[in-house]
């Protein structure tokens, strides 16, 4: 006992740390170290690498493949990410004041509910659920309505058709995420512009958004990541295609590393990647930061 | 329709968004020539059971569920063992350079699959791990630990003091102070991870994908998503396909419903 609380404070809980940092290490850190390291090198994932600098990276930048993913990785943010949380933000806003007051919780919960059920798939599975509704020959999409449209084979439609797919699939997050934060927030202020006269929109604009902002940050961060990584969907979906149309930088990792055997080219593009992401989330964090 | 004009908007988008749970649903129970001459709207004559019967001894489905239910169960009680030791260190114990410790969870949390996938698969080659269960497990144990600590340093950090005095008070050493005061009453904070964990890693696609080739050994989503578009399947085992991949989803968000919009804001920290 004595001894215990002479050592201080910390000094033993190190010990609580060990199974981690071995894990860590042996999962994150020495993976994360070596694909750098391959990043520099030419190799075929078999015998030895070849350093040849950063040829890869000077590579990757004059790749009109690896530019075409990352314009697609732009439109699946809006897809993902800005487009879900303006209208989750409208959404969850008429869901809280409107039906929750005139018709009661239970129909805003249900209608929540409703919105929110595509988010409980995997995402794969979520992409099962389209690709065999959007198939061209005996897909549902395409019967019901009485067309011939090849949504995910045609290159000028599969982008806005993935796009789509993935507001679908994402919208019932921020809903879920706002409507809590408008729980939080104080309602006398919503009430006394009520009585000042203040329109919906208004009120919606002055009073809602800026109450909800902290939400606003955290869904607009957790959906940009998500739809950086994003994967399941274009492998299940379109496997990148047609072409290009929907190649995404992640998948084109993945066809470097276990398609083309291109595995440092495929390292850099997973490097840059992984730095994309760590630098979306500093912004975001200290833009929050200042705001706070 | 008019008296309601913003109900009416939102059911007409709630219904979108159901449009293809029914779809899948209704057209998993019909034979293949009920659907090519029907409408993909229409509800199904009977329960024909062949599109998921054919879909189901095809892959083993039943092989699947067990593996995903094991990989995902092993998971989320390694991952919140992993995190209730870190973050006893790191909450209670306040163990120097904490900060750094955790800024450098939050990275390996957010550090994208693809920059540590190729250095991984290697390596599970050159250990005997690859195509095994227990790489994925390993792999994902550290993932979700990553979040797990984070989000637990900080409850923990509010644990009350006076508690763990009176247990040092009463002769009690460290580790019967964690495993006899700390878990017990945190326990609603760790069901919440390991339920959180349990779903997000039956949900993972790109690792197991990799990792896990044969087919005795995939998950739910993989054998989905690996076959999907597949030549032989027609329509009605492709939808059959599709409902066996919903089902397990939303039965467990039925069931643990409560503790899911409970922890839904405290995810969103992920």
């Amino acid at each position: 006992m004595a001894t215990e609380s002479k050592r201080g404070r910390g000094g033993g809980y190190y010990l609580y740390l060990l199974p981690s940092a071995v894990l860590f290490t042996a999962v994150i850190v020495v993976p994360f170290l070596m694909n750098l390291g391959t990043s520099f090198t030419r190799w075929s994932g078999v015998g030895t690498a070849r350093w040849v600098g950063l040829e890869n990276y000077a590579r990757l930048f004059a790749d009109e493949r690896f530019w075409t993913s990352f314009r697609n990785n732009v439109a699946l943010i809006v897809a993902m990410a800005i487009i879900p949380t303006v209208l989750g933000l409208v959404l969850a806003a008429a869901l809280f004041d409107h039906i929750g007051k005139r018709f009661g919780s239970r129909t805003a919960s249900a209608l929540r509910a409703a919105y929110y059920l595509p988010q409980v798939l995997p995402v794969a599975v979520a992409g099962v659920v389209w690709g065999w509704m959007l198939h061209p020959s005996y897909g549902a999409i395409n019967k019901i309505f009485g067309l011939e449209a090849d949504w995910l084979g045609d290159p000028d439609l599969a982008l806005a058709t993935v796009m789509t797919v993935m507001v679908w699939f994402q919208l019932g997050y921020p809903v879920v995420i706002f409507m809590a934060g408008l729980q939080r927030a104080d309602p006398a202020l919503h009430e006394a512009a009520e009585i000042d006269g203040a329109s919906w929109w208004r009120r919606f604009w002055h009073i809602t958004i800026p109450q909800i902002r902290p939400e606003i940050f955290v869904v607009l961060l957790t959906c940009t990541i998500a739809a950086l990584k994003v994967f399941g969907p274009i492998f299940v979906l379109t496997r990148g295609g047609p072409g290009n149309a929907t190649m995404v930088p992640s998948y084109f990792s993945y066809l470097n590393f276990f398609q083309k055997a291109n595995v440092g080219y495929g390292s850099a593009i997973a490097t840059v990647l992984a730095i994309i992401i760590v630098a979306v989330t500093c912004l975001f964090l200290l833009f929050q930061e200042r705001e706070a | 329709m008019r008296r309601y004009p913003v109900l009416a908007a939102l059911g007409v988008l709630a219904a979108a968004m159901l449009f293809p749970f029914v779809i899948v649903t209704f057209n998993a129970f019909k034979t293949p020539a009920e659907y090519s001459s029907g409408q993909p709207l229409s509800p199904p004559h009977g329960l024909n059971l062949d599109g998921i019967i054919t879909f189901w001894t095809r892959v083993d489905f039943g092989e699947k569920l067990w593996n995903s239910f094991m990989i995902s169960g092993s998971v989320a009680v390694l991952a919140v063992v992993l995190s209730v030791l870190n973050a006893y260190a790191l909450g209670i114990g306040r163990v120097r350079g904490r900060l750094s410790i955790l800024v450098v969870f939050l990275v390996a949390n957010t550090l994208p699959q693809e920059a540590l996938v190729y250095p991984l698969y290697y390596l599970a080659k050159e250990a005997g791990l690859y195509d095994s269960k227990l790489a994925i497990i390993i792999i994902f144990t550290v993932i979700q630990a990553a979040f797990g600590t984070y989000l637990l340093s900080a409850v923990l950090g509010q644990f009350p003091r006076e508690i763990l005095e009176a247990a040092r008070m009463d002769g009690a050493g460290r580790f019967t102070a964690l495993w006899r005061i700390v878990v017990p009453i945190s326990r609603p904070t760790l069901s919440v991870l390991v339920i959180f964990f349990f779903i997000w890693t039956w949900n993972e696609f790109f690792l197991p994908l990799i990792f896990l080739i044969s087919n005795d050994n995939q998950t739910v989503p993989v054998a989905l998503g690996v076959l999907q578009g597949e030549r032989e399947m027609d329509a009605t085992t492709s939808s059959a396909s599709a409902l066996l991949g919903i089902v397990p989803a939303v039965a467990f968000f039925l069931i643990f419903q409560r503790t899911l919009t409970r922890g839904v804001t405290v995810g969103a920290i992920k």
